[in-house]
C-alpha cells in the first residue's frame, strides 16, 4: 500500500507524450498543476478546477480525462498524452488542421481541452453524426465560437482521418 | 482553488482498504473515480483529513450475470457499463441513463459506486437501482452487508454507509420476458445535471398486460424516488396512452421536489409527469420490440 503523509513529497514517475519526466508531489498537487508547472506542459489549460469546463482535458493511459480532477500521484506510471502530443514536430495533426481551416478557436482557451476529447471521441467513433459530435462537445465549454466552427472542425477532422485510413 | 493537504493511501486490496477505513474511516474520504469529490476538494467545500484511493482495487472492477442479478463491482467505471454488451444490448434503461451522465471524461473515470455512495439527489444510476430493483453491498472489517436502496439512501448526499464502511458491489435486477425500459431527463444541455429524470423499466406477461414495472424518479426529492403508486397502476393492466397518462399523473403526486436556480418545484413535478408518460411509451415500443430473454 502506498501511503504519503501530507507534509511529505512521493516521486512519481510518468510519461508525457513519449517522454519520462520524474517528479516530486505532494498528494494534493493536481494533475493539471503538476503538468503546467513541475513539466512546463502548459498547453493543458485551468478553466474551472471543479470538472466543468473541460479545458484542462487529457489523455490518461489512453482515456480523456479532466486533469483537474485527478491527483498526480495517482498517475504515477502512467502514459499521458497532452495537446503538445499532436503534433509531430511541424506537422500538424489532422485535427488542428481542421480547426485551422474551418475556423474551430478564436482566443484559443478552450481549444486543447477540445481538441483531446475530440481526439478520443474520434478514435472511438471514426464516422460520426453531427448529433454525436453536438454531444462530445457539450463536455468543453467554449465562450467564444458559439461551437459552430468546432463541429465543423471536427466533422471535418474525421473525414481527413477517414480519408488517411 | 486548490485542495487542503490530506494523508494519502493507496492500498492494494479490498482487506488493506477496509483496515485503513477500520483505523481512519471518521476523517477520511474515499477517493474513486473523483469527479464527485475532486471538484469539492478543490472549492474546499470538504477538507478531509485522508483519502483512501481504492483505483488500485481491481477486485473490484467487474461485471457479472449471476442468477438473475448483474452484480457490479464497486471500482467498475461508468463507461465500461457503458459498453458491456448486455447494457447496450438488453438493457436501454441503463444504457439511456449512462449516455446522459455527464460527458465521456467523466465516465471514463467515474465509478458505479462512487456515483451511488455519493448520493447526489439529481444522479441517474439511483433512480436506476430503484426501478431495476437492487441492492448494494458494503464491506467492513466486520464483514459485508446487503442494503436495499430505501435502506441505503438517507437524505441529500447521505448514505448509511458508516465511515469505516466501503461500497464493493452495487446489484441490479435483471428483467426477464418480454421486457423493455427507458431513461429520460431534462436538462439545460446534455450532460448536464439532470433537473429531474425518471427511470422505467416494463416487464409483459405473454398476454401483453404488464407484469411488473418500475419507475425511479431523480431530481425529485432528497433521495430516489420509487413511483409506487404509479407502478401499482400498471400491474395487471394492458397498456396503452391513457394508463401511461394516468401512471405520469400518480409518479408527480409522489414527487417531492425543490425549487432552486434551475427550475421550480412545480416544473420539476410536472416534468416528471410528462417524462414518466414518455418513458413508459418507449419502454413499450421496446418491450414490444425485443426477444424473448
Amino acid at each position: 500500500m502506498r501511503h504519503v503523509a501530507r507534509t511529505r513529497k512521493q516521486a512519481i514517475t510518468v510519461r508525457v507524450n513519449g517522454i519520462e519526466y520524474e517528479g516530486q508531489v505532494e498528494p494534493r498537487r493536481l494533475l493539471s498543476d503538476f503538468l503546467r508547472e513541475d513539466l512546463g506542459l502548459t498547453g493543458t489549460h485551468v478553466g474551472c478546477e471543479h470538472g466543468i469546463c473541460g479545458a484542462c482535458t487529457v489523455l490518461v493511459d489512453g482515456r480523456a480525462v479532466r486533469s483537474c480532477l485527478l491527483f498526480a500521484v495517482q498517475v504515477d506510471g502512467a502514459e499521458i498524452m497532452t495537446v503538445e502530443g499532436l503534433a509531430r514536430g511541424e506537422q500538424l495533426h489532422p485535427l488542428q488542421e481542421a480547426f485551422w481551416e474551418h475556423h474551430g478557436l478564436q482566443c484559443g482557451f478552450c481549444t486543447p481541452g477540445v481538441l483531446m476529447a475530440a481526439y478520443e471521441f474520434l478514435r472511438d467513433n471514426p464516422n460520426p453524426t453531427e448529433r454525436e459530435v453536438r454531444e462530445n462537445a457539450a463536455g468543453n465549454l467554449c465562450r467564444c465560437t458559439g461551437y459552430e466552427g468546432i463541429v465543423r472542425s471536427i466533422l471535418a477532422a474525421a473525414r481527413k482521418l477517414q480519408a488517411d485510413r | 482553488m486548490k485542495p487542503a493537504a490530506f494523508d494519502y493511501y493507496a492500498p492494494d486490496t479490498l482487506d488493506e482498504a477496509l483496515a485503513v477505513l477500520a483505523e481512519r474511516g471518521d476523517a477520511a474520504k474515499i477517493l474513486a473515480g473523483g469527479q464527485s469529490l475532486v471538484p469539492l476538494l478543490n472549492m474546499r467545500l470538504a477538507k478531509p483529513e485522508a483519502l483512501v484511493d481504492i483505483n488500485r482495487l481491481r477486485e473490484l472492477d467487474y461485471i457479472r450475470e449471476e442468477n438473475g442479478w448483474l452484480a457490479i463491482g464497486a471500482i467498475t467505471r461508468q463507461r465500461t457499463l457503458e459498453r458491456y454488451p448486455l447494457v447496450r444490448q438488453h438493457l436501454p434503461l441503463v444504457a439511456d441513463a449512462l449516455h446522459a451522465l455527464g460527458h465521456a471524461q467523466i465516465r471514463n473515470r467515474g465509478t458505479i459506486g462512487g456515483n451511488l455512495a455519493h448520493a447526489d439527489p439529481a444522479s441517474e444510476l439511483p433512480a436506476v437501482l430503484v426501478a431495476l430493483g437492487g441492492e448494494l453491498v458494503a464491506a467492513s472489517v466486520a464483514g459485508q452487508r446487503p442494503l436495499a436502496p430505501e435502506e441505503f439512501y438517507l437524505t441529500y448526499l447521505t448514505t448509511t454507509l458508516d465511515p469505516t464502511e466501503l461500497l464493493v458491489e452495487a446489484r441490479f435486477r435483471l428483467p426477464t420476458g418480454r421486457h423493455g425500459g427507458a431513461f429520460l431527463e431534462l436538462s439545460r444541455r446534455h450532460g448536464d445535471y439532470a433537473m429531474v429524470g425518471v427511470g422505467v423499466q416494463l416487464e409483459l406477461a405473454p398476454d401483453g398486460t404488464v407484469a411488473r414495472a418500475g419507475i425511479g424518479l431523480c431530481g425529485a426529492g432528497p433521495v430516489p424516488i420509487k413511483a409506487t403508486e404509479a407502478e401499482a397502476l400498471l400491474v395487471g393492466e394492458r397498456p396503452g396512452e391513457e394508463l401511461f397518462a394516468e401512471a405520469g399523473v400518480r409518479a408527480a403526486a409522489q414527487a417531492e421536489p425543490e425549487s432552486d436556480i434551475h427550475a421550480s418545484a412545480d416544473y420539476r413535478r410536472d416534468m416528471v409527469r410528462v417524462l414518466t408518460r414518455r418513458a413508459l411509451r418507449l419502454a413499450l415500443q421496446r418491450a414490444a420490440a425485443a426477444d424473448t430473454q
